[in-house]
């Protein structure tokens, strides 16, 4: 990576836990990439995260950095950007992190269109545990815990975000990491909240159970299996059948909680009711 | 006679509440739960008024979580709940713990376990304030017995809070949230407001975590140009996790240490006549107000009793309550509970008096009568 991106890392805090293979770094890479395009300033900034593999990405980049517990990342990041509204809120979250245990903070805060950015890392698995099945493992699938398959159905994460409320949505993935970049920047520009979903390979907990034991192998999975929104447009449904949407899914405006709330200080000082 | 206007007729729900603005408490994060909502619906109010935020979360555990997160900007931020909601506030209670995050929790107890009785009174969460989150783990718990003290323990919760960069919980009971009171403005107007320390050395010298002599950090607010980590994992001082056992070590005792080394400093109580006392009534909360009225009666039938109130029932006087042990003949302890503070009592006292209870658990206050039959039965 270019020199020009070190000053977003705690390279002292290097090297990081993450495997051989796994997406992590390309995330973080693309963020670090969209943080120099925002041109943001670090001390103003605030990155929080869970638990989980994807949530240790607080401790490596060089912001004021919060690492919650499993997940609440949203709840706590909701105190910071409602009590400081002028600081830049990043948040880092992993599938099971997100939907599962943090399912019900995710739909409230897309409700509420805090002005927060949600790098949501999707790699199908609970990984920091050794593997074992999240809402987003899709159906069919194997993990430790579903060591005969997956038989429960999997979220949609872009489409349960959009429904509750969220303005800007985005899927990208590890092998198209130009285009995560892109997405964490105009994710960030909307003034609301953002998910970016990333989905991402773990050959280690998820790949050797599921016959893509390399991390190329998982790697081409992602290059073969998505198509871009704007393509898929143009194709019929059943060309686009089983694969996964990758783009801006979309992007709307709604009133921000925080300015809305500033404003019924305003009325309220101003001897409103 | 010239009529005083600075007084409130208040519930102790909303006195705790204008206490925590008073101490300076600009945010709020909660959920509502009966008997505490009060508190919730006073801060929806005020804090606008003054500039501060409130927001009624998705659930307990966000209401805790964003509490936490408000304070790390430097705002003094406050939750309250009652028995449920405070079971599920204590992974993130810990993790304030931990991460050492001033921040104030008031649990208005209510009869359980479980659901239990939503409006009746209890005092059964002493245990669970002290070791309710998992780990050892610092705790201060305060317990106001009136609408005054509901109105200074929540500044005293706070000042304490800014102090020892820990959360504290206000352990308030039904019988003290809903009971209304005149508030005399005036008899509370001169009390001291405690802020968190702000780093004096540069952000290239900074440790977060270090805690300086008194084994206290000074965790600067984020935007402030320090930039830090902080985590629920065990961590070194400058805040990044750690597994090498002597740094374990030293972050566990220090973090305990703040508070059990500072008793001094930290515990209150309320005590009459221990001096020549035969029989030591020590009760707290709504249930000091039956021990008191037990003491009139007791004193006017002729019996020496004592009284004595742990204001911070954790940390708890032990060296006082230890002191009065030595030369009655029983403590009588009533609480709506099982016997949670009693056992904290028969430790202290160490088997050098008898210690009685007048426990309760049937979501009644306990009578001043039930408290004078176990008094007389001492022998």
């Amino acid at each position: 990576m270019d020199r020009i991106y070190e000053k977003y890392f705690r390279t002292d805090r290097l090297p990081h836990i993450w495997c051989p293979g796994c997406g992590n770094g390309i995330v973080l890479s693309a963020f670090a990439r969209a943080m120099e395009e925002l041109g943001v300033d670090q001390d103003q900034t605030v990155v929080v995260s869970g638990i989980g593999c994807s949530s240790r990405a607080t401790t490596y980049v060089d912001f004021n950095t919060l690492h919650t517990t499993h997940g609440r990342a949203l709840a706590f990041a909701t105190g910071v950007k409602l009590a400081e509204p002028r600081l830049n809120v990043f948040v880092f979250m992993g599938d099971g992190d997100s939907t599962a245990i943090g399912g019900n903070h995710l739909i409230h805060a897309c409700r509420r269109n805090i002005d927060i950015t949600a790098i949501i890392i999707n790699n199908n698995i609970y990984g920091m545990t050794g593997g074992q099945y999240s809402p987003l493992t899709p159906t069919g699938k194997k993990a430790t815990t579903a060591p005969y398959g997956m038989i429960e159905r999997n979220f949609d994460l872009c489409e349960l975000v959009k429904g509750a409320g969220a303005t800007f949505v985005a899927r990208g993935t590890t092998y198209h990491a130009k285009q995560l970049t892109d997405m964490i920047v105009a994710g960030a520009k909307n003034k609301g909240f953002s998910v970016i979903e990333a989905v991402s390979q773990c050959p280690v907990s998820f790949g050797r159970r599921n016959k893509m034991r390399s991390p190329l192998e998982m790697i081409q999975w992602l290059k073969e299996n998505t198509i871009n929104v704007k393509a898929a447009a143009k194709l019929k449904p059943e060309d686009i059948k089983g694969k996964i949407l990758i783009g801006e899914l979309y992007n709307t405006e709604a009133p921000e909680y925080t300015a809305e709330y500033d404003r019924l200080i305003a009325r309220v000082q101003g001897g409103g009711k | 006679m010239t009529k005083k206007k600075n007084i409130e007729l208040l519930q102790g729900n909303e006195a705790c509440a204008l206490g925590a603005i008073r101490a300076g408490c600009r945010f709020f994060a909660g959920y509502p739960i009966t008997p505490s909502t009060e508190i919730a619906e006073v801060m929806a109010k005020e804090l606008p008024k003054v500039g501060g935020k409130f927001i009624q979360m998705e659930d307990e555990i966000a209401g805790m979580a964003a509490t936490i997160g408000a304070s790390l900007t430097g705002k003094k931020a406050l939750t309250a709940t009652s028995g449920p909601g405070f079971s599920l506030k204590q992974e993130n209670l810990g993790y304030a713990c931990i991460a050492e995050i001033p921040c104030v929790v008031v649990n208005v107890m209510r009869g359980g376990p479980s659901t239990g009785l939503p409006t009746s009174p209890s005092q059964s969460d002493v245990m669970q304030a002290k070791w309710g989150t998992h780990g050892d783990h610092p705790v201060i718990a305060l317990s106001p017995s009136s609408i005054k003290e509901s109105y200074t323990l929540a500044v005293k919760a706070f000042n304490l809070a800014e102090k020892y960069m820990t959360p504290v919980i206000i352990l308030m009971d039904e019988v003290i949230g809903h009971l209304r009171e005149p508030l005399d403005f005036d008899e509370v107007k001169d009390l001291e407001i405690i802020d968190r320390k702000k780093p004096d050395i540069t952000p290239d010298k900074y440790q977060a975590y270090h805690g300086g002599e008194e084994g206290i950090p000074i965790l600067a607010p984020f935007g402030t140009g320090y930039r830090y980590h902080i985590t629920g994992l065990t961590h070194d001082e400058s805040g990044y996790p750690t597994m090498a056992p002597k740094v374990v070590e030293r972050m566990n005792r220090r973090i305990v240490n703040k508070v059990e080394e500072h008793k001094e400093d930290i515990v209150e109580f309320e005590s009459q006549n221990t001096e020549d006392a035969e029989i030591l009534i020590l009760s707290y909360g709504g249930s000091a107000r039956s021990a008191k009225e037990a003491v009139l009666r007791l004193k006017a039938e002729g019996y020496q009793v004592g009284f004595f109130r742990p204001i911070t029932i954790w940390p708890f006087p032990e060296k006082e309550v230890g002191k009065i042990a030595e030369k009655v003949k029983a403590i009588v302890v009533p609480e709506m509970n099982m016997g949670q503070l009693k056992q904290e009592v028969e430790r202290v006292v160490a088997g050098r008096t008898k210690v009685l209870g007048v426990n309760k658990v049937d979501g009644e206050l306990i009578t001043p009568a039930e408290i004078i039959t176990v008094v007389k039965g001492v022998e």
